[in-house]
C-alpha cells in the first residue's frame, strides 16, 4: 500500500516549481532508470538555458553546476556509477525528499539533480535566504520544463516556515530523506518519521584541513592561481563550509618562506575581493582567545589586517575543533610526520583534505586506520561536487537494485 | 598617584596627558596581576604576545572581546573570597555574562559610582523613584544587569518607591502620595530607557488625557540600557527628553553608558548630551580593520578600560558597540576626560556554510 497525503499537512507550502497536485501524485509516479535518455535531455537542456543567460555568468556557482549537468558530464558519471553495478536492473527509489542547507546558494541544486538523474521524483526544500542564484535556477528549470513535460512529475521546489507539521507530510511519503544543512536540521528532521522501507542521507556538521608541502609550494609556478583556488576553497563560503580548510598544515624545508609567500598572495586577493563585516574581527579574536584559554602554545600570528588571522599551534590538541572559526581565521601548524596529524583526522567529523605536494603522502595515514576523511583532493578542489559525497556513494543510496536472474 | 588616592579626587579632574599616566600605571598592574591569578587569561596573553615591557601606554595593553564572560568563567580570586556574582541581562536561553566580585572590587565599584553619579545629582541623597517593579532585584543570590542596577543606584535614595507594580503596572496612588510627601524637595528617578518609555511615559501621557498629571520639574532622572529596542519605535535621545519634559515638567535627564563587565565606571551623560569617561576609566575607539585607534570623529569598536576590577580580568575589554569620540578635555560642560556618543551595536556577521543557522549563537 502507497501512503497517500493529506492536504491538510501540505498548508502553507510555497511552490516554486511544480504545485500541490504534483506532489499530491509523487508517490504513485513511476520510478525512471538513472541517467535514462529523458533524464539526461532535460538536464542538458537546463545547462543550456542557464548558460545561455547573461546573469548566470555573474555567478561562478550556477556556471559551474551548469557545466556539471551538461550531456557530457552526465554521460561520464553514468558510465561511473551504471558499469560497476552492471548485474541486475537499477531504479530510483521513488520520492527523494531533499532539505537543502539554508545558506548555501545552489547546494539544493546539486542535491536535485543527483536525486533526479538516479530516476527518482523530488520535493525539495529551498532555503529560505532569497539568493538571487535560486531565481535564476528555477527559471531555467521552468523553461527547460516547457521543453520536457514528460518530468513534470517529477520536481517540486518548495518553501516553508521550516513547520514540523509539513516535515511530517513530506517525510511520510518519502522513499530516500537528504538532509543537509547539518546536525541541528537533522536532529530536526528525525522529529518526522520515515515510512518503515524509507532511506536517510545525513550530511552533518563537518570540518576540513589543508596540508601544504613546502617545498612543493615554493616550487610551483603560478602562485597567484594557487591563492585565487585556495580563496575560492575558503573566503567564498566565508570558510565556512565543511569542505572549508581550518587548519593548515605545512611541511617540508620551506615553511618560512612558504607562509610568508602563501598568505601574502592570499591577503592580496582577500583585500581585493571580501566584503568584510566588522563583527568578524571581534568573533576571530573571540576565538583565539576561547582556544587559548585552555592551552599554552597558542599564538595569533599578526599580520595587521583583521580579514586574515592565523593562529600558530605548538601542538595540535583533541578539541582543537571545537575552535574553529571562520571568514578568514587559519590554525597553522608545522609537522614532520603525517601521522602527527592523527589527532584532527581520526574523528569521523573530519571531512576533506586539501592540499599541495603528493598526494602518497597521505597513505601512512589512511593506514593508521582513521574514522574521519572522506576525501583527499588538490587545493582548489573542495567544492566540486559529485555523486561520491561526504563518503557516502549517493547513487547507490538514491537508486534501487532489482536482482533478475 | 595609587587607587586611594584617586578616590579622593574629583572624577573628571585629570587632564590627558595625566591621566594616561595615571591609567597606564594602573591598569599594567591589574594586567600582570590577572596574569598571575587567572590562568586562562595568562594564557590569552601569550596568544596575543604581550610582554610587559613592550608596553608605553594603556592603549597597547591587550583587550579582551566582552563574549569570553559568557564563555568562561573568568576570574582571579579563589572561590571563597567571591561575594558577588553578577550576571548580564539576557533573554532566556542566551547566554550571560558572569562577573565574579571580591570584597575590594565590590566596595570601589560602589564607591566610584557615587563619586560619579553625584558629580550629576549633587552628593546628598534624595527621596528616590524607582521606574521599575520590585521583583527585579528579589533574588538577590544572582544579580541581574537590571537588578544591579537599582541597587547600585539606590544609594542615592533616602526613602524609595516602586513605581511599577509586579505587573508593569504604574502605582498612581503610590506616586501621588510620595510626590505630596516631599513636595518642593529634589527628587531622584532611576530607570531602564525602555522601560521608561514603556511603562511609564506612555502612562503618564494616556492619565494626561483623563486630567491626571504629575509635576516632576523638580526631578532628575538617570536612565540607561541603551536605545536598541526605542530605536525600533523610532525615538531618538531628543524626543525621549523633549517627551518626558512635556508630559511631566521632567527636565534633568541623563542618559549613561555602562555594562555589567564594567559596574562602577559608567559613563554619564551631561548637560550638552555627551557621555563622559571618568578618571577611572576609559574609552578608545579602534579601527574593525586592524583594531587600530580612530580619530577623534572617527566611528569605531568602543574598548572600554576600568581600573576596578580586581578579581577578574575585565580592565580591558572590546565591546561590540560602535561609537564616536567626540573630544577630550574641552567639553562646554567643563568636565575633563574623554567625550563621546554611542551609535549602537555591531551587526551580527551574515556567513554562507553548510550549517543552518538556529537562533543565534552568542546574543
Amino acid at each position: 500500500m502507497r501512503k497517500s497525503l493529506d492536504r491538510e499537512g501540505l498548508k502553507g507550502i510555497q511552490y516554486l516549481t511544480g504545485n500541490e497536485e504534483i506532489l499530491m501524485r509523487m508517490p504513485k509516479a513511476e520510478a525512471r532508470e538513472p541517467f535514462g535518455e529523458e533524464i539526461q535531455e532535460f538536464l542538458n537542456t537546463l545547462s543550456r538555458t542557464l548558460l545561455s543567460m547573461p546573469e548566470a555568468r555573474l555567478y561562478p556557482d550556477v556556471v559551474t553546476f551548469a557545466f556539471w549537468i551538461r550531456k557530457s558530464s552526465v554521460k561520464k558519471l553514468a558510465e561511473r556509477f551504471t558499469e560497476k553495478n552492471g548485474k541486475g536492473f537499477h531504479l530510483g527509489r521513488g520520492v527523494a525528499f531533499h532539505i537543502a542547507p539554508s545558506n548555501v546558494a545552489v547546494n539544493y541544486a546539486y542535491s536535485f539533480a543527483a536525486g533526479f538523474m538516479t530516476g527518482n521524483a523530488n520535493i525539495v526544500r529551498i532555503p529560505s535566504k532569497d539568493f538571487p542564484q535560486i531565481a535564476l535556477i528555477n527559471k531555467a528549470v521552468h523553461a527547460a520544463l516547457e521543453q520536457h513535460p514528460d518530468c513534470v512529475p517529477y520536481i517540486c521546489f518548495v518553501r516553508y516556515g521550516r513547520e514540523q507539521r509539513i516535515n511530517d507530510a513530506l517525510s511520510s511519503i518519502a522513499d530516500v530523506r537528504i538532509v543537509w544543512g547539518g546536525d541541528r536540521t537533522i536532529a530536526e528532521l528525525r522529529k518526522s518519521p520515515l515510512a518503515p522501507r524509507a532511506t536517510e542521507i545525513t550530511f552533518a556538521d563537518r570540518y576540513s584541513l589543508s596540508v601544504i608541502d613546502s617545498d612543493t609550494y615554493m616550487a610551483a609556478e603560478d602562485p597567484g592561481r594557487i591563492a585565487d583556488d585556495f580563496y575560492n576553497d575558503t573566503y567564498l563560503t566565508d570558510q565556512n563550509a565543511c569542505t572549508s580548510p581550518r587548519l593548515v598544515a605545512w611541511c617540508g624545508s620551506k615553511i618560512g618562506q612558504a607562509k610568508e609567500r602563501f598568505w601574502g598572495f592570499l591577503l592580496e586577493r582577500v583585500r581585493q575581493k571580501y566584503e568584510f563585516q566588522p563583527i568578524q574581527g571581534v568573533n576571530k579574536l573571540t576565538n583565539a582567545y576561547l582556544a587559548a584559554a585552555g592551552h599554552s602554545g597558542i599564538h595569533m600570528v599578526c599580520c595587521g589586517d583583521n580579514r586574515l588571522v592565523c593562529v600558530e599551534l605548538d601542538s595540535l590538541f583533541d578539541n582543537l575543533m571545537d575552535f574553529r572559526g571562520d571568514s578568514g581565521y587559519f590554525y597553522e601548524y608545522n609537522f614532520r610526520d603525517i601521522l602527527e596529524l592523527k589527532p584532527i583526522c581520526d574523528d569521523t567529523h573530519c571531512q576533506t583534505v586539501s592540499y599541495i605536494g603528493d598526494r602518497k603522502m597521505f597513505l601512512p595515514l589512511l593506514e593508521a586506520g582513521i574514522r574521519g576523511v572522506d576525501r583527499i583532493v588538490p587545493i582548489g578542489k573542495t567544492m566540486d561536487f559529485d555523486l561520491i559525497w561526504d563518503g557516502c556513494n549517493l547513487y547507490e543510496r538514491l537508486t534501487r537494485t532489482i536482482s533478475l536472474m | 598617584m595609587d587607587f586611594e588616592e584617586m578616590l579622593q579626587r574629583s572624577p573628571y579632574s585629570l587632564s590627558k596627558e595625566e591621566k594616561e599616566a595615571v591609567l597606564t600605571e594602573r591598569l599594567a598592574e591589574l594586567t600582570e596581576k590577572h596574569k598571575e591569578n587567572c590562568p586562562q587569561y595568562g594564557n590569552m596573553l601569550k596568544c596575543a604576545g604581550y610582554e610587559r615591557g613592550k608596553i608605553g601606554s594603556y592603549k597597547e595593553l591587550p583587550f579582551l572581546p566582552v563574549r569570553l564572560f559568557k564563555e568562561l568563567e573568568l576570574k582571579s580570586i579563589p572561590d571563597d573570597q567571591i561575594v558577588k556574582t553578577m550576571t548580564s541581562s539576557g533573554t532566556s536561553g542566551q547566554a550571560v555574562s558572569k562577573i565574579y566580585l571580591d570584597r575590594t572590587t565590590s566596595a570601589n565599584q560602589q564607591k566610584v559610582m557615587v563619586k560619579i553619579v553625584s558629580d550629576f545629582t549633587g552628593s546628598s541623597r534624595m527621596p528616590m523613584i524607582i521606574l521599575d517593579c520590585p521583583s527585579v532585584v528579589k533574588n538577590r543570590l544572582m544579580f541581574s544587569a537590571r537588578g544591579a542596577g537599582i541597587l547600585g543606584f539606590s544609594i542615592f535614595g533616602a526613602k524609595r518607591i516602586y513605581a511599577l507594580d509586579d505587573d508593569m503596572k504604574l502605582d498612581v496612588e503610590g506616586l501621588k502620595a510620595f510626590l505630596d510627601k516631599y513636595q518642593g524637595q529634589r527628587i531622584f528617578l532611576f530607570g531602564f530607557t525602555f522601560m521608561i518609555w514603556q511603562h511609564f511615559y506612555k502612562e503618564l501621557v494616556r492619565l494626561k488625557k483623563e486630567g491626571v498629571t504629575f509635576d516632576l520639574s523638580e526631578g532628575v532622572l538617570i536612565h540607561g540600557g541603551g536605545w536598541k529596542k526605542l530605536i525600533s519605535e523610532a525615538v531618538s535621545p531628543e524626543e525621549f527628553k523633549k517627551c518626558l519634559q512635556d508630559v511631566c515638567g521632567l527636565s534633568h535627564v541623563h542618559d549613561y553608558y555602562g555594562m555589567v563587565e564594567q559596574t562602577g565606571c559608567i559613563y554619564m551623560e551631561c548637560e550638552c548630551g555627551h557621555l563622559h569617561a571618568s578618571i577611572f576609566s576609559d574609552v578608545i575607539t579602534r579601527r574593525p580593520l586592524d583594531f587600530s585607534e580612530c580619530e577623534f570623529g572617527e566611528k569605531g569598536i568602543i574598548q572600554v578600560v576600568s581600573t576596578l576590577p580586581e578579581s577578574y580580568p575585565g580592565h580591558s575589554l572590546l565591546t561590540e558597540d560602535e561609537g564616536t569620540i567626540l573630544g577630550e578635555d574641552d567639553c562646554p560642560c567643563g568636565r575633563k576626560g574623554k567625550y563621546f556618543k554611542v551609535l549602537g551595536r555591531l551587526k551580527n556577521a551574515e556567513i554562507r556554510g553548510c550549517s543552518d543557522t538556529y537562533a543565534e549563537k552568542f546574543r
